[in-house]
C-alpha cells in the first residue's frame, strides 16, 4: 500500500517514504520502535528496582559505619521469622487488612445491588461517579478527614452527644484504624462487584424462582457464587493497599498500631538499615502472591 | 428475580447512608478550611477567609506546592509520551507477550507503595544517584505511565481502522494519515490520560517519601503537618486545594471518555 502510494503523483519527502515502505516490509519494526522506550523504562528502571530490592533483602549493613555490606546472607530473614514483635506487627497488619476487606464487602454489596439491579440508567451513571470520586480526592485529605472527626471534640462526638450517648474515644486505636481503612478502600470495593452483578444473566435468576427457590435461597445459592470473583477481585485492592500501607497507622493509629509498612519505613529513614527493610517488604509481597494465586484459582482476574 | 417494595427501600436507605459516608469526610475538610478558631473542633465557631492569605504568604507551602507543579508536570509529559508509544505498539497486535505487558504496567499501581518506594529507593543509592526532583520525577512517571495507556489503548481498540485504510487509499501517507486522522480520533483520551496521571502525581505521598530526600512536595509538607499536628488552619486550606486540583481534572476527564476512562484504573493511595 505504501510502495505504492509512493508512486502517486502527490509530492512526498523521499526520506519519509523510504521509512514507510521499510514498516510496510517489516511489519514487525514499528512495534518494536514504538515499545522500546516504555518497556526499556520498566526494565531498566522498576523490575531493575525490585530485583536489587529482592537481591538487597539478603545484604546486610556495617553496624558501625552503617553501609551496605554486599555478602549474601540469611540474616535478616532469621531476625524476622524469630523475633516475637515482628510476628505481632505481621499479625497485627493482616489482622486489620483482612478485616477491612470484610466490613468492605459487607458495606458494598447492597450498593453494588442498588446500582446494578435496581437503578435507573440515568441514577447508575451518577450512582457509579459519586463511588469513584472520592477515590481520586486526595488520599491523604481523607485521612486527615477522620482525624477531625474523631477527634475528641469532633463531629463524632458532638453527634453522640446530640442524640445523648457519652462520647467516644476512638481516636488513635487500632478501631480508627480499621475504621479509616474501611473508609478510603470502599469505592475499590463497590466497583468490581457492581460489574460482576451487572454480567448476572437474568434467565438464571427466573430459572431459580421458577423452581421455586425463595429470594433468600437464590441470593445464596445462584448469584453470590457468580458474584464471587468480583468480591474477590475489590480484596485484591483493599487488601493489598491495607498490607502496604504506613501512612494511616502513623497518623490515626496508636501507641501500639504499627504496621510492617511502618517498619519499613523506620528501618530506611530512620536506621538507614535498607537490606533489613527490604527483607520485610518481602513479606507482604509474600502474602500477596499466594493471596493472588488464590484469587486467580477462584476466577478473580476475568472479573478485574 | 424482582425485589419486593421493601428490599428497595432498605437499599436506598444503605445507599444513601453510604453516599453520606463517602462525602461527609471530604466536605468537612471544606467547612474547616473557613475556621475562625485555630483549634478543629465541630462545630466550627465562625467563617472567615484569612487562612488562605496566611496559607498563600506561606513560603513553604508555595516551595512545596513549586515543586509539585514542576514534578507532576514533567512526570505527565513523560508518561504521555510512553504510554501513548505502548499503546501504539500494544493495539492490534496479539502477541503472547502482550499480557505482560499489561501486568507490568499495572504492578506498580497494584503493589503497595512502600515497595515501589523503597525499591527505588534502593534502585537510585545504588546507583550513587543523588535523590533530586528527578528522582520523584521518575518514581511518579513509573505509576503514571498506565493510566495514559489504558486510556490511549481503550480509545485506539474503538477506533476503526477503516478509516485509516481509507486515507491511505487517497493517497495519504504515514505522517497525514496520524495528523489528520488518528490524532483527532485520540486526542481527548490522551488528554483524558494525562489530566488522570497529574491528579494521581499531584496527590502522591508514599514512593515520593523515599524518592525526594529533603525536599517537600505538597503532600509531604500535609504529611509532615498532620503528623506534628502543627500549622492545621493552613493544612485545612491546602487539603481543601488539593482535593479541587485532583477532582476536577479526574471530571474533565471522565466527561471526555464518556465516564469510562477514570474507572478504568483504580486510582491508588
Amino acid at each position: 500500500m505504501a510502495v505504492k502510494a509512493a508512486r502517486r503523483p502527490r509530492p512526498q519527502r523521499a526520506g519519509a517514504s523510504r521509512l514507510q515502505s521499510l514498516f510496510w516490509r517489516l511489519p514487525w519494526l514499528r512495534p518494536l520502535l514504538l515499545l522500546t522506550p516504555p518497556m526499556g523504562w520498566f526494565v531498566f528502571v522498576y523490575l531493575a528496582s525490585l530485583l536489587l530490592l529482592l537481591i538487597t533483602a539478603f545484604w546486610s549493613i556495617d553496624p558501625f559505619t552503617t553501609q551496605i555490606v554486599q555478602t549474601w546472607n540469611l540474616d535478616n530473614f532469621r531476625i524476622i521469622l524469630t523475633d516475637d514483635t515482628y510476628w505481632r506487627i505481621i499479625g497485627r497488619t493482616f489482622l486489620i487488612a483482612a478485616l477491612v476487606t470484610i466490613t468492605d464487602a459487607i458495606l458494598a454489596f447492597p450498593v453494588a445491588y442498588y446500582m446494578a439491579r435496581i437503578a435507573s440508567r440515568r441514577v447508575q451513571t451518577i450512582l457509579f461517579a459519586a463511588v469513584l470520586l472520592p477515590l481520586w480526592a486526595s488520599y491523604l485529605a481523607r485521612v486527615y478527614a477522620w482525624i477531625l472527626i474523631l477527634n475528641h471534640s469532633g463531629l463524632l462526638n458532638w453527634s453522640l452527644q446530640l442524640v445523648g450517648l457519652p462520647p467516644a474515644n476512638i481516636g488513635y486505636t487500632n478501631v480508627a484504624m480499621w475504621l479509616v481503612f474501611s473508609y478510603i478502600w470502599l469505592p475499590f470495593m463497590i466497583i468490581p462487584i457492581y460489574a460482576a452483578l451487572e454480567r448476572v444473566p437474568e434467565s438464571l435468576l427466573e430459572a431459580a424462582a421458577d423452581l421455586g427457590a425463595k429470594r433468600w435461597r437464590t441470593l445464596r445459592d445462584v448469584m453470590l457464587p457468580l458474584v464471587l470473583p468480583g468480591i474477590v477481585a475489590g480484596s485484591i485492592f483493599t487488601f493489598s493497599l491495607t498490607l502496604g500501607d504506613y501512612i494511616t497507622p502513623i497518623l490515626v493509629g496508636g501507641a501500639g498500631s504499627s504496621f510492617i509498612g511502618n517498619v519499613v519505613y523506620a528501618n530506611v529513614g530512620i536506621a538507614n538499615n535498607v537490606p533489613f527493610a527490604a527483607a520485610l517488604a518481602m513479606v507482604p509481597i509474600a502474602i500477596m502472591a499466594v493471596y493472588l494465586l488464590i484469587a486467580q484459582r477462584l476466577g478473580a482476574f476475568e472479573a478485574l | 428475580m424482582s425485589d419486593g417494595i421493601w428490599t428497595r427501600i432498605v437499599l436506598r436507605v444503605w445507599v444513601v447512608l453510604i453516599l453520606l459516608f463517602l462525602f461527609i469526610p471530604i466536605g468537612l475538610i471544606f467547612f474547616y478550611a473557613f475556621n475562625t478558631s485555630n483549634i478543629e473542633s465541630w462545630p466550627i465557631p465562625g467563617l472567615t477567609m484569612k487562612w488562605f492569605t496566611a496559607t498563600w504568604d506561606d513560603e513553604n507551602v508555595r516551595s512545596a506546592l513549586a515543586l509539585s507543579l514542576q514534578a507532576g508536570l514533567t512526570a505527565t509529559a513523560l508518561a504521555l509520551v510512553l504510554g501513548s508509544c505502548a499503546a501504539f505498539a500494544i493495539h492490534r497486535m496479539t502477541f503472547f507477550g502482550r499480557e505482560v505487558v499489561n501486568l507490568l504496567f499495572v504492578l506498580p499501581l497494584a503493589l503497595p507503595g512502600i515497595i515501589t518506594g523503597i525499591a527505588l529507593n534502593a534502585f537510585f543509592s545504588f546507583n550513587g544517584v543523588e535523590l533530586s526532583i528527578w528522582t520523584i520525577v521518575v518514581g511518579h512517571t513509573t505509576f503514571c505511565i498506565v493510566v495514559v495507556y489504558n486510556n490511549v489503548l481503550a480509545r485506539l481498540r474503538r477506533t476503526q481502522s477503516s478509516l485509516v485504510e481509507a486515507a491511505m487509499d487517497l493517497g495519504a501517507n504515514g505522517f497525514q494519515v496520524f495528523r489528520d486522522i488518528t490524532l483527532p480520533l485520540i486526542s481527548t483520551a490522551v488528554i483524558a490520560g494525562g489530566m488522570l496521571a497529574f491528579a494521581l502525581s499531584f496527590d502522591e505521598v508514599i514512593v515520593t517519601t523515599f524518592t525526594a530526600g529533603g525536599q517537600s512536595t505538597l503532600p509531604i509538607w500535609i504529611f509532615g503537618q498532620i503528623r506534628h499536628g502543627i500549622l492545621l488552619p493552613e493544612v485545612n486550606v491546602v487539603v481543601s486545594f488539593v482535593i479541587l486540583v485532583t477532582v476536577i481534572p479526574v471530571l474533565i476527564a471522565a466527561r471526555l471518555t464518556g465516564g469510562g476512562g477514570a474507572s478504568r484504573v483504580p486510582a491508588a493511595r
